[in-house]
């Protein structure tokens, strides 16, 4: 069985990666996320990382070891997430484990892709946005559909 | 009962405050969730943070949702058809890092059940007669069959 780690940080990112939940159907799913009661939303095993965003530095550190620790342990197949900083972490240490690794931009940033989504170009193997008007074929971001 | 909520992340007293103060009466029940903030509520029950189940039932519980313009509050109101007030969090405020929730609140804000106040005043408009506001028609529990159909279709390659 293939495995998949799907991550998001809490609120609306959180919201949007279980809306995409059967298309894990028939794969081993564990999620990250950075808070433990989501864990009675999720029938798989849910691992919990330090809530940080991109501005906190020392935090950042301290959550890209955590997550670093549960992707080389898990040792996926694919990574996904619907962000932010938690899931540009793991499509990080996806891609350099031989992962494959999709991003999903929030439908929040329905002008602009978010700064980690940006950032994300880099380690993502499919890099969407679910905006068809910011789709930028020449730069590698495409769109699959959206969460809603 | 009205459920405020401003997400995890961010106070967002702009908000809290003018609801707060709209309720001094203490005539609505009100439940306020608050975000990292110093503001002391005066007229309702208020927490920084909610479990999430905790959140879920509150958001099942209330006739109305009022909200910073998020898309975890936006799309849970949607499920559970309850009418939400979205409020646009400005980066100018220092309220958020940019204005991505100004351009949700143009995106979504004809959807029905949807009901965008873009300032305080705009809100209280809302409040006068909140029990008059319609919820929407509902959204599936899942993603758009295309999303779902692109990443099965990745996941078997």
């Amino acid at each position: 069985m293939k495995k998949v780690v799907a991550v998001a940080s809490g609120g609306g990112h959180w919201v949007q990666l279980l809306r995409i939940r059967p298309a894990f159907e028939g794969m081993s799913v564990q999620f990250i996320s950075t808070n433990a009661g989501y864990a009675s939303q999720v029938d798989q095993p849910l691992h919990v990382v330090t809530d940080a965003n991109m501005w906190e530095k020392l935090k950042l550190v301290k959550m890209f070891f955590e997550v670093a620790y549960i992707i080389f342990k898990v040792k996926p197949d694919f990574v996904i997430t619907t962000g932010a900083a938690p899931g540009y972490a793991a499509i990080m240490f996806g891609k350099l484990l031989g992962a494959k690794t999709i991003w999903i931009d929030s439908v929040a940033n329905s002008e602009t892709l978010s700064s980690s989504g940006k950032r994300a170009k880099r380690w993502a193997d499919v890099w969407l946005t679910q905006w068809p008007h910011l789709v930028d074929e020449a730069n590698g971001l495409k769109t699959w559909g959206s969460v809603l | 009962m009205i459920f405020v909520t401003v997400g995890t992340q961010l106070p967002f007293d702009r908000l809290i405050k003018t609801v707060d103060t709209w309720n001094a009466a203490k005539e609505v029940e009100l439940y306020l969730q608050v975000g990292p903030s110093e503001y002391q509520p005066q007229n309702a029950e208020f927490s920084a943070f909610l479990e999430p189940a905790k959140a879920d039932q509150l958001f099942k519980q209330a006739e109305i949702i009022i909200s910073h313009a998020g898309m975890g509050s936006i799309l849970t109101a949607l499920r559970y058809q309850k009418p939400i007030i979205i409020m646009p969090r400005l980066a100018a405020q220092g309220e958020h890092r940019n204005d991505h929730q100004l351009a949700t609140c143009k995106w979504l804000g004809n959807k029905t059940g949807i009901h965008v106040a873009q300032n305080e005043t705009e809100l209280l408009a809302f409040l006068k007669d909140y029990q008059s506001l319609k919820g929407g028609d509902g959204i599936s529990n899942f993603a758009s069959p295309e999303l779902i159909d692109n990443l099965k279709t990745y996941f078997s390659a």
